[in-house]
């Protein structure tokens, strides 16, 4: 780690989830041999791709959309100085204490800090990308504070002692099911008849929730957005657990990416449009919560801000890469992706999974320590057409690759990998077993991975008719 | 070095001398558009909302809450209100007053009919946030003046600095299977009473 003061750095090791325990390569071969989770995946994957197109062709102006969102953040990225210290003044203004973390240790000693300050052990929380990457939750354990994820999905996966395999929906590789018989076996209290209809999984956390809602006195948030013209927040959600965690609490601690600016007010207007569609398929989410500061009287009287960079600046530093930073989150790229959903998210070994993962991880934490992730893709382009702000995913994916330390036998056969995913006659012939057998030889070691990882999973998937790129253009 | 110092120092160091900025393409739709009231009301009801269109606000009320109990804000019109039904207004009630109505009635900011979306600011008609929370159920009377056709209308009508919630529908989740299921943390009754006087 560089120690030149005012030189980007990535990420620190040893903290927070932007690092896999094992290389892509491995983790999605665990992934491939459970059948289960990919019908979960593709069941989940199928019903948001139809719901988002459907939503999405309501728009006469979606590309319009596209490219003003585009601009919008490469605007903010090249002037992030000057709106980092407005957003800072007007939070201020409006009652708000702002802190800068240049990484994950120390933006989770300032939020430890805080809750200690207040005297209170338990914390609420919705659902934060940022707050799962800086591992705040084991931050806080280890001081002694429980903290308490309040997002459905969050639930699903804290009560499960899983890991979040989703942006969107963390908890993507379970079905009703088996959400049911984590319920049943984990939540204090649950109704032994519980069954798992959808609408009662959802009523029985509503249950369980309520109590701590109306008692948690901190509660920590993430942020959609941060407008840098008026210090206003806005937090994106669906279930009503996020306004819970924004206005019963005392106190209240948001936590956000440096990259999460908006400019102007006005702005909103096109991000409000684009995040929705992209992400859960509906014209608008359920609830959209913005507060400035302190509102007397009104939620939180309390209000913090933490602004975070672990490695956000060293992506910042790539100008081919730096696009990676427009991410909205939608997960848009995550549910179109044929690698994604035949692995799943955990194969990525960071909380950032799929093809935003495969850019973002990399550069975060500086690509020696993510050198696999570049190469867990086909590169067949359906992540660029599917983000609403318009990432270039594959031409970042290639430029990462020609960054990665790897044996040159290692990189062609990946690329080899990709070639084939992407051309689905050959990747249709390939399936064919006779053939597949001799290409493999004997244990399945001739094809490299992560092809090699589906043949011995026996049912290969059915690959698509036209490519992705195709079908999301057809939609 | 403070911690920001250090952060805006590796921003400058990373974007270079001359930052390229780029001109920002508004093409997309924007300005006031016809508003079609029929097409707000279908996209609240495809969100699962009900709709009472009508010019009788307190008959709608009371129709709706039957024997409930209701909490309002403090600047709620009192003619809406239904003269039999039981009413708390907020003067700074508890969690526990508010969580123990049946509902809550609110007026709205704005309304957007291309997302089916109300928005409330916490004027004295809409109250605090945690009015319309709590209860289970939300009655939110629109008039049809305070409805616009596009999400840009509606960002451009609204003071950043109130407290806003956009609201779309009853609390609901994607998180099963990534279905729309009804009914979370949020009210799980959303009841809008569009008060046309005719
Ligand atoms: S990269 Fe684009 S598609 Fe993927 S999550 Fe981010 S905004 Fe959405």
């Amino acid at each position: 780690m560089s120690t030149f003061l005012g030189m980007p750095a990535y990420a620190p090791r040893g903290v927070g989830h932007l690092r896999g325990d094992e290389p892509f390569p491995e983790a999605a071969r665990t992934a491939l041999a459970n059948p289960q989770l990919r019908r979960n995946l593709q069941h989940a994957t199928t019903t948001i791709r139809g719901k988002s197109g459907a939503v999405i062709a309501e728009l006469p102006d979606w590309q319009e959309l596209r490219s003003a969102g585009s601009a919008l953040k490469a605007y903010t990225m090249a002037n992030l100085p000057r709106l980092l210290e407005q957003l800072e003044e007007r939070v201020t203004a409006a009652g708000g204490v702002v802190h800068w973390a240049a990484d994950a240790t120390e933006a989770n000693r300032i939020v430890t800090d805080l809750v200690k300050a207040t005297g209170e052990q338990r914390v609420i929380k919705i659902k934060s990308m940022a707050t799962m990457e800086i591992g705040l939750n084991e931050a806080l354990e280890d001081a002694g504070i429980t903290p308490v994820e309040t997002d459905l999905a969050e639930l699903i996966v804290q009560l499960g002692h899983d890991k979040p395999s989703h942006i969107l929906v963390p908890a993507i590789h379970r079905n009703r099911s088996e959400i049911r018989e984590i319920f049943l076996s984990e939540m204090p209290g649950v109704d032994p008849d519980l069954t798992d209809d959808p609408p009662v999984l959802a009523a029985a956390a509503r249950r369980y929730l309520r109590e701590t809602f109306l008692s948690t006195k901190v509660a920590v948030s993430g942020a959609n957005f941060g407008i840098a013209e008026t210090g206003t927040l806005a937090v994106v959600e669906s279930e009503g657990n996020g306004r819970m965690c924004l206005t019963l609490p005392e106190t209240l601690i948001t936590v956000m990416g440096i990259e999460k600016l908006v400019p102007t007010w006005q702005d909103l207007e096109v991000f409000l449009q684009l995040l929705p569609r992209a992400s859960t398929g509906e014209r608008m989410n359920p609830y959209t919560s913005m507060w400035t500061g302190v509102a007397p009287g009104d939620g939180p009287q309390n209000f913090h801000l933490v602004l975070l960079d672990n490695g956000r600046t060293a992506v910042l530093a790539d100008e081919v890469g730096r696009q990676a930073l427009h991410c909205i989150r939608c997960s848009a790229c995550l549910n179109v992706c044929p690698v994604y959903e035949r692995t799943g998210g955990h194969a990525y070994g960071s909380v950032y999974p799929g093809p935003i993962g495969a850019i973002l991880s990399p550069q975060l934490t500086g690509v020696e320590d993510n050198a696999s992730l570049p190469y867990a893709s086909s590169l067949c382009g359906a992540c660029f057409d599917a983000c609403p702000v318009k990432i270039d995913i594959p031409s970042i994916l290639v430029h990462l690759r020609n960054q990665v330390p790897h044996p040159r036998a290692e990189r062609t056969a990946m690329a080899a990998a990709a070639y084939t995913m992407d051309h689905p006659k050959l990747y249709e012939r390939a399936q064919k077993a006779a053939r597949l057998a001799k290409l493999l030889g004997k244990r399945g070691r001739g094809l490299p991975p992560p092809l090699n990882g589906w043949s011995s999973s026996r049912d290969l998937p059915t690959p698509p008719s036209e490519t992705f790129r195709d079908w999301w253009r057809g939609r | 070095m403070s911690s920001k110092e250090l952060i805006l120092g590796r921003i400058r160091q990373a974007l270079g001398s001359s930052p390229a900025e780029p001109d920002i393409p508004r093409d997309y739709r924007t300005g006031a558009a016809p508003v079609d009231l029929d097409l707000l009301v279908e996209r609240l009801v495809d969100y699962k909302a009900v709709v009472h269109r009508t010019s009788d606000v307190s008959g709608a009320i009371a129709e709706i809450i039957g024997s409930g109990t209701l909490v309002v804000p403090p600047g709620l019109p009192g003619e809406w209100l239904p003269p039999e039904v039981p009413v708390r207004r907020d003067d700074g009630l508890s969690a526990a007053e508010i969580a123990a109505a049946d509902g809550v009635v609110t007026a709205a900011a704005v309304a957007v009919v291309e997302t089916g979306t109300i928005v409330l600011d916490a004027s004295d008609d809409q109250g605090r946030r945690i009015l319309s929370l709590l209860p289970d159920l939300h009655i939110c009377v629109l008039r049809p003046e305070q409805v616009v056709a596009s999400v840009p209308e509606a960002v451009a009508q609204l003071e950043p600095t109130r407290p806003l919630t956009w609201i779309s529908g009853p609390s609901a989740t994607s998180d099963i299977e990534l279905n729309r299921v009804e009914g979370v943390h949020g009210p799980r009754n959303l009841h809008v009473i569009l008060w046309e006087t005719a």
